[in-house]
């Protein structure tokens, strides 16, 4: 094995076709020239009612409208769509119908589905449906949830969805021991992942070949074909799902079984013509999953030289209406909060409550934003009432590389327990603040700090299928989806330095079921570790079968072969070898020659070796299928550093210089990752201080448009530095560890200590803005 | 700004289009059809309309009317004709030696893309509490000219905006020139914003002792520079409370009069 | 109207948006569509050579002018124009979404702009949103155009 591709910088093979406008989302999708039919989904305008009746008579008979859809019209119209991540502590996990028709629980749910010849048409049609609402009281924020104000759902006492206590230590006793103690609070508003591309699916049912295409902009196209088969009552051998260009994702395309997904096949199947949905931006931010809504309570033990003696977290998460992504989100703040550091006691308690707004599913981060910010704040509040470097706290808390595998003593979202695997972060503490600098001069510049560790990796499995073509060319598969994290280059990396070969002769396929029917997703930062290490597996036994069909063809030992400049050749000597075309074309034993220099395998011209052409548990082809199921999540770290100065009668917020140190193990390609954490960063300052989610009283998101949502522009975002450190997973034969969400992780955290120091008013909530940081500092 | 919606609304609602090649051709129509709307640059109005918050049975699209696009000296000033693009007016040599404010001011308008079609006029026409030409036409003391099937008058800036984007200009007027007196100096306009771009939370413009603001009041307004916020009540949103308002145009004023 | 060189007819609807009749009338599904309020710039296209929100005019109105989209900026089987080169050398994009509206953008901001400086490089950028790339690498890009463009 070469590792000529490994640990390069290599371009990407996707962006030729991406930058001549040849990519293919799912809107462009316009299968042998089929116009698919158009729809619309007509949704709840409050936040809580009840449905008295849904008129649709007018709506059906609009010129240009086909069907229009109720629960009542749906086989499926009274099941709920299931709870994803079931778990035992879930006791009263809710979902919602495809088609609400009794209640509807947050402004966005789902009513009515209008297809027609026109999306123009569809929204004609769609001012036509009369729905007569008779409005309940509403709960929006987690603490008047929490208080049960009001019930969102009748049968769930309290509004908790599910409650949740761990405890690694003693804390109780602990706190009552400690020197110093000091109770935080903390709050975090939703924010939304706003990918680009908005959602859309669209859909074709063969009659004649009694099967269902669907292309999705999804994480997951296994999981949905899973789910359309069951539902349909079809095989999935006749069910393909497709994510073909997917416009980031972020998050909000790994939750599952939207009601378009859903809608879209089964009005394909019943109307017999291709149909189509494509979300527009407005209709985006309620109808698709949320997250970030969290309020913690702290109790933080200490000692003088600023040692945490215990931690106690008490925090609600911000369900939203509806539990389909189960209690992961809470699970992995709860699992995150002690981070790199010791916490020789830690007691996290979390209940997860109902509100009427949208269902909160992983946005990038999932849950480990909160987990950070509330600790790096704590060390910050620690080190301010001791007097002490915030670095310096951090420096006494740190684990020590010589204390891995570390065990946290709580759960992970995978079912496992906490157990950091490798990681050094002194190191990263140390060129964080040898790379961030001196201070600039000036007022009101302040320098926030922020370290995390992240959960990556996690399971179940996934796999690649690689083959060499009789070509020579090597074409690779994985049931995973890509939303711009460059798969197809890194696969081809890792498969082109098992082969030999050049990544340009690397074909990647992802995401679809056609090619690759097996796997999980794409999410929780899992894809290089979990499918790239699965394509070096098939790549791996590709290399090995074609050493012994060249062993045997050459009657050398298999074990003085290599596989370099695209042949297989005895180690050192060019001259002994076979190409790998004629290794693929040796591998199939035929009959028929075909051209191609297969004649080379048919039976007069072949080397007979003892027994069949075919031996025992061999397969033809130069071919592999490999799986990788991790035996636990690996962790990746690191650190970000800023110097901030905020105008002092503006409130406008200037980033001078941002640092970070990143350790994601053996790193498969620096520019993917460099780019990668440049999003994360940029997704963070956004939800930091320019984003929010403003839902009002009665639950309406008052800023539901790209005008009053502020997503940064260039112009807001610093070209960021980057470093980094490896430390390898030895978990994985690759030693790698996750990268996709680094760099959004602490960076609330780091702007809010930055912003604290600048201005000298303490920061406890996110996100920030010119106005929110105006009223802060009004003496009250 | 549209809330949390009962269903996706992007499509533009049915309508009549029409687009007249003369301006008398354009104010006939504007004087005979009932509720119709200019179209012009369309940056304001195309969002209104895929978002289904302007439902006018009628456009007329100006566009097709050639020699409506200049822009040229006219006593004193810059006179500046409803096709003018603000993108023609931001490159223009002659409205940076006459008027240099309107070329500052322009510069602050949204995003380059979007000055490539938006229009001078246009952006009078639409009368945005938040944006910066109506407060410069304001601060100068300029006014536009309207033309109908009934004549043509001229509307000074100070009787030009009437409320939240309301203006004097009757249906069938069609406001084919603004006319932009010579900056006095010293000039400045300065705004706040969230991001580079974007409607301004607050801003204020300077022509010498003369003061308008914007952002703070349904329509600009002149003020003391002496006391900017004074008599102001200005609304609360998502990014600027009112106390933060006056706050912001008291730093502002401040700044604009430091030079 | 001429759509990259081609002659096309208008669209009978006048309610039919210029990024809808490009992308599902015209079949050139490279100019996306991101929140149709001219906010995102990911239909941005050159009308008359200037950049423009595809969203945000009607198609009759390109009637008469000149539309170059993405794909009109390179032929097939032809080697990438100097912006496409540069964003691909740079790692300027990762899903694509955003990209054409960013370099029919940039396009325009270097026939204005020929030696852009770091100002005028955010100025001409800042009408775009991209969520993938943090723009660090969009800014290489600008400045790798400029020097390819040259040559």
């Amino acid at each position: 094995m070469t590792t000529r591709w490994f640990g390069e910088r290599v371009q990407r093979v996707e962006d030729d076709r991406l930058l001549r406008g040849h990519g293919r989302f799912t809107d462009d999708i316009n299968e042998n020239g089929e116009r698919a039919l158009e729809s619309v989904l007509v949704r709840s305008p409050f936040a809580h009612a009840r449905i008295r009746s849904i008129d649709v008579i007018a709506a059906r008979a609009m010129p240009g409208v086909v069907a229009v859809f109720t629960a009542a019209d749906l086989p499926f119209g009274h099941t709920d769509l299931p709870i994803l991540i079931p778990h035992p502590n879930l006791t009263h996990g809710r979902t919602q119908r495809c088609l609400a028709s009794e209640v509807v629980r947050y402004v966005g749910e789902a009513v009515a589905f209008i297809v027609a010849e026109s999306r123009s048409i569809a929204e004609d049609a769609a001012e036509l449906v009369q729905v007569d609402y008779e409005l309940l009281p509403v709960v929006i924020t987690p603490e008047s949830a929490a208080r049960a104000d009001h019930l969102v759902h009748d049968d769930v006492p309290g509004n908790v969805a599910a409650e949740m206590i761990q405890e690694a230590g003693a804390v109780q006793s602990a706190l009552a021991a400690s020197p110093h103690r000091k109770r935080l609070h903390f709050r975090f508003e939703r924010g939304a992942a706003s990918p680009m591309e908005a959602r859309a699916v669209w859909a074709r049912w063969s009659t004649a070949e009694h099967r269902l295409t669907v292309y999705d902009s999804t994480q997951s196209p296994t999981s949905i074909r899973g789910g359309l088969a069951v539902l349909f009552g079809l095989p999935e051998s006749n069910v393909d799902v497709i994510a073909p260009d997917v416009g980031g994702g972020f998050g909000p395309k790994i939750m599952l079984f939207y009601p378009d997904e859903l809608l879209v096949p089964f009005a394909a199947m019943k109307l017999g013509r291709p149909v189509k949905w494509t979300e527009d931006r407005q209709e985006h931010f309620t109808a698709v999953n949320q997250e970030r809504g969290q309020v913690h309570e702290v109790e933080v033990g200490y000692d003088s030289d600023g040692k945490l003696l215990a931690l106690d977290v008490d925090f609600v998460h911000d369900a939203g209406a509806y539990t389909p992504y189960g209690i992961i989100l809470p699970i992995i703040t709860a699992a995150q909060v002690p981070g790199p550091y010791r916490v020789p006691n830690y007691r996290v308690r979390f209940r997860d409550v109902y509100t009427n707004a949208t269902p909160t599913s992983p946005y990038r981060g999932a849950g480990r934003p909160h987990a950070c910010f509330v600790m790096e704040r704590t060390l910050d509040a620690v080190a301010a009432e001791l007097g002490l470097e915030r670095a310096e706290v951090r420096r006494r808390n740190l684990i020590q590389p010589d204390q891995f595998p570390y065990e946290v003593g709580v759960a992970w979202q995978d079912g496992n327990r906490v157990v950091y695997d490798s990681g050094n972060y002194p190191a990263l503490l140390e060129k964080a603040l040898t790379n961030l600098g001196p201070r600039p001069a000036g007022d009101q510049v302040g320098m926030g700090l922020g370290m995390y560790v992240e959960g990556t990796g996690v399971g179940p499995y996934e796999g690649a299928h690689v083959q060499v073509l009789v070509s020579g060319k090597v074409v690779a598969a994985t049931g995973i989806p890509s939303q711009g994290q460059a798969h197809a280059t890194v696969w081809a990396q890792i498969v082109a330095d098992q082969l030999g070969v050049d990544v340009a002769d690397v074909e990647v396929t992802s995401g679809d079921t056609r090619r690759f029917p097996w796997g999980v997703g794409t999410f929780a930062s899992r894809g290089a570790v979990t499918a790239g290490n699965a394509m070096a597996v098939a790549a791996g036994m590709v290399a090995e079968k074609a050493k012994h069909i060249v062993a045997d063809h050459l009657e050398v030992d298999a074990a003085d072969l290599e596989l370099v400049g695209g042949k297989v050749q005895v180690k050192g000597s060019p001259d002994r070898g076979m190409p790998l075309a004629a290794v693929a074309v040796l591998a199939n034993p035929v009959r028929y020659a075909f051209g191609g220099g297969s004649e080379a395998a048919t039976q007069f011209t072949a080397r007979a070796r003892p027994g069949p052409p075919l031996h025992e548990g061999e397969q033809p082809g130069l071919e592999a299928t490999g799986y990788y199921s991790p035996p636990g999540s690996t962790w990746a770290a690191g650190c970000h550093a800023a110097y901030v100065r905020v105008d002092p009668k503006t409130f406008r917020l200037e980033i001078l210089k941002y640092v970070v140190i990143h350790d994601c193990g053996r790193v498969i390609n620096p520019l993917v990752v460099e780019g990668q954490i440049e999003g994360g960063v940029a997704q963070g300052i956004g939800g930091a201080f320019y984003e929010r989610l403003a839902y009002d009283d009665e639950g309406q998101l008052r800023n539901a448009s790209f005008m009053e949502f502020l997503m940064p522009y260039a112009t807001e975002i610093p070209t960021i530095e980057i470093d980094h450190i490896e430390t390898p997973s030895p978990l994985n034969p690759l030693g790698i560890k996750g990268a996709g969400e680094a760099g959004v992780i602490p960076v609330g955290a780091v702007l809010a200590s930055a912003i604290e120091e600048a201005l000298g008013i303490p920061i406890t909530e996110m996100p920030l803005s010119p106005l929110k940081l105006f009223e802060l500092s009004r003496p009250s | 700004m549209p809330r949390g919606c009962d269903s996706g609304r992007v499509k533009p609602p049915p309508f009549e289009y029409h687009a007249p090649i003369t301006v008398d051709e354009a104010c006939a129509l504007l004087g005979s059809l009932e509720d119709a709307k200019v179209l012009a640059g369309g940056q304001s109005l195309v969002p209104l309309l895929n978002f289904r918050l302007a439902r006018p049975a009628h456009l007329v699209d100006i566009n097709r009317i050639s020699g409506l696009d200049r822009i040229y000296e006219r006593d004193g000033g810059v006179a500046v004709q409803a096709l003018a693009r603000q993108a023609a007016v931001e490159d223009s040599d002659l409205v940076m030696r006459a008027c240099p404010l309107v070329s500052a001011a322009v510069r602050l308008v949204a995003h380059r893309v979007i000055r490539n079609r938006g229009t001078i006029c246009g952006s009078l026409a639409h009368a945005d509490p938040a944006s910066e030409l109506p407060a410069v036409l304001l601060a100068l003391g300029g006014h536009v000219v309207a033309r109908s099937t009934r004549g043509e008058r001229v509307i000074k800036a100070e009787q030009l905006f009437q409320g939240v984007m309301e203006t004097a200009l009757e249906p069938d007027e069609l406001l084919v020139e603004a006319w932009f007196p010579a900056s006095p100096a010293p000039f400045a306009i300065v705004e706040e914003s969230r991001r580079h771009g974007d409607f301004a939370l607050a801003g204020v413009v300077r022509a010498a002792d003369r003061l308008a603001l914007f952002g703070v009041a349904p329509t600009p307004v002149l003020a003391d520079p002496r006391d900017p916020a004074k008599g102001l009540q200005p609304s609360g949103d998502l990014e600027a409370s009112p106390e933060f308002r006056l706050h912001l145009v008291r730093v502002m004023t401040e700044k604009a009069f430091a030079a | 109207m001429k759509v990259n060189g081609a002659v096309h007819p208008p669209p009978v609807d006048p309610r039919r948006l210029l990024s809808d009749h490009l992308r599902h009338d015209l079949g050139l599904t490279g100019t996306h569509v991101g929140c149709e309020h001219g906010v995102c710039g990911c239909c941005t296209v050159l009308l008359d050579g200037a950049p423009v929100r595809s969203c945000l005019m009607l198609a009759v109105q390109a009637e008469g002018h000149d539309v170059t989209t993405i794909e009109g900026l390179a032929a097939d089987g032809e080697a990438l124009h100097p912006v496409q080169q540069a964003f691909h050398e740079c790692h300027g994009l990762q899903c694509g979404f955003c990209t054409p509206g960013f370099v029919m953008s940039v396009v325009g901001l270097l026939e204005q702009h020929p030696n852009p400086t770091a100002e005028q490089v955010d100025e001409g950028i800042s009408g775009n949103l991209c969520r993938c790339t943090g723009y660090a690498s969009i800014r290489r890009a600008v400045v790798r155009a400029a020097e390819l463009s040259k040559q």
